[in-house]
């Protein structure tokens, strides 16, 4: 795929959250708070950052991308549309009987999903795995993983940080979504993962601290992650769930509630 | 069968629990950040100091819950059934059934009837992995009133307990002054020629069915709603086996390791007879409506009616 500029990054984000809005308004169920906060991260990633194929999914030297927070599937169904994957006009039978669109992702039933996701804290373990295949295959793609704030709180991202830091994993970035929040409340109240930056230092990973809705950080971050070797990088995203639409920003209500079809509408006129 | 919806059988649970905190000052509740969904929040807001939201960490919820225990305090511990189970498993195993301890384990979101959210979030498997832990009580109760009750009971059960609740409403199909009890089934009807064995919202179905078949065919059908996988009530399935010779069980549950399992296993030793199944068939869901679910999965009326007639010939 060609490589989108900031501009067109931009403009893509905003037809992404319109997309969120609409499907989970549609299905009247759905997380769109955790998708918008992590719009940025997957336009940056399918738009410029990633080598891919939308007409050849499974081709092997592909980048990867696994979605560990899965609920956002919104978010990543919409990206996977613009870029080609499928046709748009699939995205409202999210959520519905016989659709390829999941609540939550399925790689059976949807090329593009690299790894089936919606029990938290999996992902990372997923991709230090396609890390390892990629080192005895000799191949050089790289796998993303976008994890989260509340997937910290899982033992499971623990022993995959510790073993992929000893086992000097490398070409594997990934990004925590650090939106604040999980489901029942904030982080901090629910179990507070700070210091977070301290904590993945500790286990030896590469980790950058960046703004994850500001694009450009984005890339720039990706482009010195992909240059370390002998470990893994962490790219800390610092974002606002709910992203984009007034009222969902910080409100986490809308971690699983979708917006009625006024909402909708309140939605996409601030999102033009 | 008139269809009448209650609330959800997790609604049930969130209620009683606070009942039960209210009598009981050992009992504590815990959950993994999911509160607002298996309806222990609203303990929380009652008892915020004996309530704990350890977050999204089922493996250390079963664990934490295993020292409580160990202390002579009653942890209720909720989470969606699939998370919970699968995740807190080893820990299940070692700090709770192993170790003896008095865990009581609530699974929300159990079987496909979840819906939308898709088969990650769906338990089919839980039945089959805590009947297999030795000592493990496990109940998949039909509608609030029975929930209410076997949650009741689970506080003075002296073991383990593992009870499954659902997502959507249920129908009402029991009365308030029905006895329940662990272990005992629950005769909702009673036929001479085919006995239907039941849980959760297969109950509700099982009734439809043997309705249908009474009206269509002249079939008299025994519904057992088997709210308890394990202990299995041996003297009531027995009794009806040796009665009508024919037997359906019928569970939202994969195929292998549910209640039908468990059934064989006991008519197999003790009384060989025509088994039927109507359960998921070794296959994970999707998304959808949970009706359409249930349609789609052949865990429907239909399905049981047209199990009924091909093991007795008809
Ligand atoms: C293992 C597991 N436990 C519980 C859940 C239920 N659940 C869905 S989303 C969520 C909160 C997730 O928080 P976070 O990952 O930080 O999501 P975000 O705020 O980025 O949307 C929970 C607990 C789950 N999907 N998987």
């Amino acid at each position: 795929m060609e490589n989108f500029s900031i501009e067109q990054l931009k403009a893509k984000a905003k037809v992404v959250r319109r997309h969120i809005v609409e499907m989970t308004g549609a299905a009247a169920s759905g997380h769109p708070g955790g998708s918008l906060s992590a719009t940025e991260i997957l336009v940056a990633l399918y738009f410029n950052l990633m080598d891919h194929n939308p007409q050849d999914p499974h081709w092997p030297d592909r980048d990867r991308c696994i979605l560990s927070k899965g609920h956002a599937s919104p978010a990543l169904y919409s990206v996977l549309s613009e870029a080609g994957y499928f046709d748009p006009s699939t995205l409202k039978d999210f959520r519905k009987f016989g659709s390829p669109l999941q609540g939550h992702p399925d790689r059976r039933k949807l090329p593009g999903v690299e790894a089936s996701t919606g029990s938290l804290g999996q992902g990372l373990s997923m991709g230090i795995g396609m890390a390892l295949a990629r080192r005895l295959d000799k191949k050089n793609y790289y796998t993303y993983v976008v994890t989260s704030d509340g997937e910290m709180n899982e033992g499971q991202t623990w022993e995959a940080a510790a073993m992929a830091a000893h086992h000097k994993v490398d070409h594997l970035i990934a990004f925590l979504d650090y939106n604040k929040f999980q489901l029942d409340d904030a982080t901090r109240v629910i179990c507070d993962m700070e210091p977070v930056i301290k904590k993945w230092e500790s286990f030896c990973w590469h980790v950058q601290e960046i703004d994850g809705h500001d694009l450009k950080a984005i890339l720039n971050a990706v482009e010195k992650a992909k240059k370390v070797k002998d470990r893994p990088a962490m790219i800390v995203a610092h974002t606002i769930k709910g992203k984009g639409v007034s009222f969902m920003e910080g409100n986490n209500h809308y971690h699983g509630v979708a917006p009625t079809p006024a909402e909708v509408e309140k939605a996409l006129k601030e999102l033009t | 069968m008139e269809k009448k919806y209650g609330k959800p059988t997790r609604d049930a649970y969130g209620e009683t629990i606070v009942e039960i905190g209210k009598a009981n000052p050992n009992v504590v509740v815990l959950d993994a950040d999911l509160s607002k969904s298996t309806k222990s929040y609203a303990f929380s807001q009652v008892f915020p100091e004996r309530f704990l939201n350890v977050g999204i960490q089922e493996a250390n919820l079963v664990g934490v819950a295993s020292g409580l225990a160990s202390c002579g305090k009653i942890p209720f511990i909720s989470s969606f059934a699939s998370f919970l189970v699968c995740k807190g498993f080893d820990q299940f195993r070692m700090g709770v059934a192993f170790s003896e301890l008095n865990v009581k384990v609530v699974g929300s979101h159990g079987g496909i009837t979840v819906g939308e959210d898709g088969a990650s979030q769906m338990s089919i498997e839980d039945v089959a992995l805590m009947t297999s832990l030795p000592g493990f009580v496990v109940m998949v109760p039909s509608d609030e009133v029975e929930t209410r009750a076997l949650v009741l009971e689970a506080v003075h059960y002296p073991a383990p307990v593992y009870i499954r609740t659902g997502r959507p409403k249920a129908p009402i199909i029991h009365k308030a002054a029905t006895p329940f009890k662990i272990g005992k089934g629950v005769r909702m009807r009673e036929g001479k020629d085919l006995t239907i064995i039941a849980n959760g919202f297969l109950v509700f179905e099982a009734l439809c069915a043997a309705e249908k078949l009474a009206e269509d065919d002249g079939i008299q059908a025994s519904v057992i709603d088997m709210h308890t996988v394990k202990p299995l009530d041996a003297e009531l399935i027995l009794e009806e086996a040796k009665k009508t010779g024919h037997v359906v069980v019928a569970e939202e549950h994969q195929i292998w390791g549910g209640l039908g399992s468990a059934v064989a296993t006991l008519l197999a030793r003790k009384h060989p007879c025509k088994v039927g199944f109507v359960a998921i068939q070794d296959t994970y869901a999707e998304s959808g409506q949970p009706e359409e679910l249930l349609e789609k999965y052949n865990l429907t009326s239909p399905y049981i009616v047209k199990t009924a007639k091909k093991i007795l010939g008809r």
